[in-house]
């Protein structure tokens, strides 16, 4: 049997061994760590304009530092509130939609892409929702006349392998979104539905849902709708809209 | 004081003598942790629907069971036996955060993919089971060897099971690295491509492969293939 004081002893100075080297290593890489998160989220971002990115790439093609580069360039990054004002002194990527989805939707910030490549501008919109098992989110990029959708990448927490996961890792299925309208005919703000049995052909409000992740694709149709609609006083005012419409269209 | 007479021990013994080949043989086969011992089934189970991730997490339980057995058997004799199940936690957590805030450092898209499992090697009962059972009676060499041995036994069932998940869930291997092998699939991207094909025409991925139930299946098949073949496992269990 040991001694009360040798088991402190020991442990107190093994304890602080690990702890003073863990904290060495994490000091070390901590840069690095933050330049590679910066990199993925931005991938992220980027995939949604994957059709337009230079020379045809796609967002695989790309290394570290021409992501970097796009962003420098291409890309204005703007914040507004669920009013449709600007916020000065805050970058877009810096916004943490995570936290944001925690406070009340009044208080909420909105990161806003604006990329431009080849004389075309998208918009690209993040929205976060729930599907089956715990959050998804993506980034939607909407063409110049902040109607059409050029683009969209999702991703997910914990979605179902094969099934509700396909929302990240089926391309084709995601390719369906490009082309589809947000604003019916007459100009009411519709969104996309994510239809269970198959979209209507030609109907440019419709996607196919996953065979067998309906939660997930309900999920993406209501994640869809509400997101987008919260940029909805921001763009208003973008496509030139009286303000005096602001107010009906937040209810 | 433990690191002397370590030394002094190994230099008596040969360096890699018939027991040490077999501390590092034994987990390969005869004694898997995973088909013989049914060990790490969980992380087996989650992280193994791709080959990468699969390497990756082989790699880093191999890394962990090594050093952690390498670093308790140093300091074995110093270990209090009151408090010895935490000083080797502490070891491993130490060690799996190293093996965490490296993957974040190096490769921060796999770290995001294999997410918790990571932390959760800290859980994974071979690690501590090779300490407990292994190098706390044994000299630093040969604890490492053993944890060597397991990791590696470990990780090749991993890979396995992976191989066989991606390639007939998915149709590729190593998808998400720079390796990536496109092989049976329903575009021009795939060395097969089942729209053109004649003699594949039929093929559809398997998408319960994806899933973590495929795994306990192949797993399952593995072991049953390693005991009709090795006599040696027909009398054990």
């Amino acid at each position: 049997m040991d001694s009360t004081r040798y088991i402190v002893v020991f442990i107190l100075i093994l304890t602080s061994l690990v702890a003073v080297l863990l904290t060495g290593i994490r000091e070390v890489t901590k840069e690095q760590a933050a330049i590679n998160e910066e990199i993925f989220n931005k991938r992220a971002i980027l995939a949604a304009v994957e059709n337009n990115l230079p020379d045809g790439k796609t967002v695989k093609d790309l290394d570290d530092q021409e992501v970097l580069d796009i962003f420098n360039e291409k890309v204005e990054q703007k914040v507004v509130d669920m009013e449709g004002n600007e916020l000065d002194g805050v970058m877009a990527e810096d916004v943490d939609m995570a936290k944001e989805r925690k406070k009340p939707e009044a208080e909420r910030r909105l990161p806003l892409f604006i990329y431009s490549n080849d004389g075309q501008t998208d918009y690209i919109v993040s929205v976060r929702g729930n599907g089956l098992w715990d959050e998804i989110w993506g980034n939607i990029a909407l063409e110049s006349d902040l109607n059409t959708i050029a683009g969209v990448a999702f991703d997910h927490k914990a979605e179902t392998p094969g099934l509700g996961a396909e929302i990240k890792d089926n391309a084709s299925w995601g390719r369906q979104f490009i082309g589809k309208k947000i604003y019916d005919s007459e100009g009411e703000y519709v969104s996309v539905l994510v239809k269970k049995g198959g979209a209507e052909k030609g109907n440019p409000h419709q996607v196919d849902a996953i065979s067998g992740a309906t939660v997930t694709s309900n999920g993406v149709t209501e994640m869809l709708y509400r997101g987008i609609k919260y940029y909805m006083p921001y763009i208003k005012e973008l496509r030139g809209e009286g303000a005096t419409q602001q107010g009906l269209l937040v209810e | 004081m433990a690191e002397t007479t370590a030394v002094k021990e190994t230099t008596k013994e040969p360096l890699f003598g018939k027991k040490e080949r077999k501390l590092l043989t034994d987990p390969l086969n005869d004694n898997n942790p995973i088909t013989v011992q049914v060990l790490g089934i969980c992380s087996a189970l989650a992280v193994t629907s791709l080959v990468y991730p699969s390497v990756v997490m082989a790699v880093a339980v191999t890394l962990v069971t090594a050093f952690s057995s390498l670093f308790t058997s140093l300091i074995r004799t110093m270990i209090p036996k009151q408090v010895r199940m935490i000083v080797q936690l502490v070891v491993i957590a130490a060690l799996v955060t190293v093996v965490e805030l490296t993957l974040r450092y190096m490769n921060y898209p796999i770290y995001k993919q294999l997410s918790v499992y990571i932390g959760l090697i800290i859980t994974n009962c071979i690690v501590m089971g090779r300490l407990e059972a292994f190098a706390m009676a044994n000299k630093p060499w040969r604890s490492f060897l053993d944890g060597l041995g397991n990791g590696l036994g470990y990780g090749a069932i991993l890979i396995m099971v992976g191989v066989v998940r991606e390639l007939f869930g998915k149709g590729s291997l190593f998808a998400g690295s720079p390796v990536e092998m496109k092989i049976i699939g329903p575009t021009a991207e795939y060395w097969i491509n089942t729209q053109e094909s004649v003699l594949f025409g039929w093929y559809t991925n398997n998408n319960l492969m994806v899933l973590p139930a495929a795994a306990m299946f192949v797993i399952g098949i593995i072991i049953w293939i390693q005991r009709s073949y090795n006599s040696k496992l027909v009398d054990v269990s």
